[in-house]
């Protein structure tokens, strides 16, 4: 698979707040953008993917809206982290000659949609955790927090620490004008804000936006073909093996230690030969435990790792370089803007926050609750 | 499927006569927390009941924070029963503050659910 597909088109829509604005006409703006990117129009596309978390069938909405007829369709849904994910099917789709152009999209109005409260009820009713619901854990938040707890307990992590990872996400999103939060923060903001779920505070956590994204994928020879540098597909590798927090084995170990091997062994590259990082921040502890169980330090250090802004702008791990969930946008699936960001870093468009000479990204998907893990490997053709 | 129901609703109809039951595996021998129709271990099906000890330690511990006018802040825990096996539970009868990683604690039945208490 390495090398073969390329992305060729990246676009966002409705980053933000999109007051007025239709989830799937989110997702469609955002495929229109990402395929203007690519130099095609939606009569170029014959495979569509999309992933959401309210659309009954999200795949035939998508096509019906934009006029597509695809001969491929793809919806597997695992959580935030499905549209890393998503690149597996369809680089075996444009490999099996199935389909030549497809488009991925993304689309939610999280943040100012109405009658979000009353479906969440409603999708209760329709999927009871049993095991979990009548406890009332505030989800996701409570998980996460829980998963933060137990590090703390087991490796001594400082909430200075976790704070360290806010801290220098914000610091890149000031640096990119398309980010939601980019007022000044500092570690001492972060641990005197409102304690969601202790040892979280709402800075601890990402931003509740609207927004959307795409990508287009296309076999490598297509891909050159394109106005734009390609961004082939190096490696990537899924893993899962829990949904819900209390089935988690350990709460300090995630599925990324088998989803970043995989990646990284199809790829053909190490952590040490990665320019750019992009990691799923929805909660400040995904990012100490992705660095660890991804390799770029050891178990337990996380903590230490990122201190003294090492992950900020400037340090010597770009982390995060738009913002991440925690400071650019997050609808509440936050999977497609880590490939977003990735592609422009490497095509060397990335403005104020561009990581210099980038070559390899690596973009980490995760979904549910620390439950599914998913690793790409993007690089440039000098990486081929 | 011979059983009347499954697995959940066996578990449930148990705590609901005040019985607090896990699942062991006739085949593998290890103990399956949340009731399921196969062993997550070994992939049998031959799973029976077994009354467990109520003896656990909590795993891990947070604090949902709630407005004082909602009912105030309530703990939620990972406990780890002597058996093996994790659930999700509360530990009552101490401020959520007092509750601590390394605790031991004992189940029992509340409201047709299992929470614990300081052992």
């Amino acid at each position: 698979m390495r090398g073969t597909v390329a992305i060729a088109g990246v676009g966002l829509a409705g980053c933000g707040e999109a007051p007025g604005w239709s989830e799937i006409e989110i997702a469609a703006a955002a495929a229109k953008d990402a395929l203007a990117d690519a130099g095609m129009t939606a009569r170029d596309v014959d495979g569509l993917v999309i992933a959401s978390t309210n659309i009954f069938m999200s795949g035939l909405a998508l096509a019906e809206h934009m006029g597509i007829r695809p001969k491929f369709t793809e919806s597997t849904m695992v959580g935030g982290s499905s549209f890393v994910g998503h690149l597996i099917p369809a680089a075996l789709a444009l490999n099996a000659g199935l389909c030549d152009v497809i488009l991925v999209a993304y689309g939610s109005n999280q943040r100012t949609g109405v009658g979000r409260a009353e479906a969440g009820k409603y999708k209760m009713a329709l999927d009871p955790q049993v095991f979990e619901h009548p406890y009332k854990p505030f989800n996701p938040p409570t998980s996460y927090a829980l998963a933060a707890a137990r590090h703390m307990h087991q490796y001594g992590t400082k909430r200075e620490q976790l704070a360290e990872v806010a801290v220098a996400a914000r610091k890149w999103a000031q640096l990119n004008p398309e980010a939601f939060a980019r007022e000044p923060l500092t570690i001492e903001d972060v641990l005197k804000s409102r304690m969601v779920c202790d040892p979280l505070t709402v800075r601890d956590c990402c931003l509740v936006t609207d927004g959307g994204g795409a990508y287009v994928l296309t076999r490598a020879d297509r891909a050159k073909a394109a106005p734009k540098k390609p961004a082939y597909l190096l490696g990537a590798g899924s893993a899962h093996w829990h949904r819900q927090i209390s089935s988690m084995p350990d709460l300090t170990v995630t599925a990324a230690t088998e989803s970043g091997k995989r990646a990284f062994d199809m790829a053909r590259v190490r952590p040490k030969d990665v320019d750019v990082v992009e990691l799923y921040d929805a909660f400040t502890i995904n990012t100490l435990l992705f660095l660890e169980d991804l390799g770029f330090c050891k178990k337990g250090e996380g903590g230490a790792f990122v201190s003294g802004g090492r992950i900020a702008p400037g340090g010597e791990l770009p982390v995060n370089t738009n913002g991440g969930g925690l400071s650019c946008v997050h609808p509440g699936m936050y999977g497609i803007f880590l490939l977003v960001e990735a592609v422009r870093q490497l095509r060397g468009e990335a403005g104020a926050r561009q990581v210099k000479g980038a070559q390899v990204a690596l973009a980490h998907g995760n979904g549910g609750v620390l439950s599914s893990q998913i690793t790409a490997l993007l690089g440039t053709e000098e990486t081929l | 499927m011979s059983p009347p129901s499954g697995p959940e609703k066996q578990y449930l109809d148990k705590l609901a006569a005040g019985r607090f039951e896990i699942q062991r595996c006739g085949a593998c021998g290890k103990h399956v927390f949340y009731p399921r129709v196969l062993c997550p271990h070994c992939g049998s099906d031959r799973l029976d009941w077994v009354a467990p000890s109520g003896r656990g330690t909590v795993y891990s511990s947070t604090i949902v924070r709630r407005k004082p006018a909602d009912g105030g802040d309530y703990n939620i825990v990972l406990v780890d029963l002597e058996e093996g096996v994790r659930l999700l539970s509360r530990v009552a009868g101490i401020a959520p503050e007092q509750v601590r990683i390394g605790m031991e604690v004992r189940a029992r039945i509340a409201d047709n659910l299992v929470e614990f208490t300081p052992a």
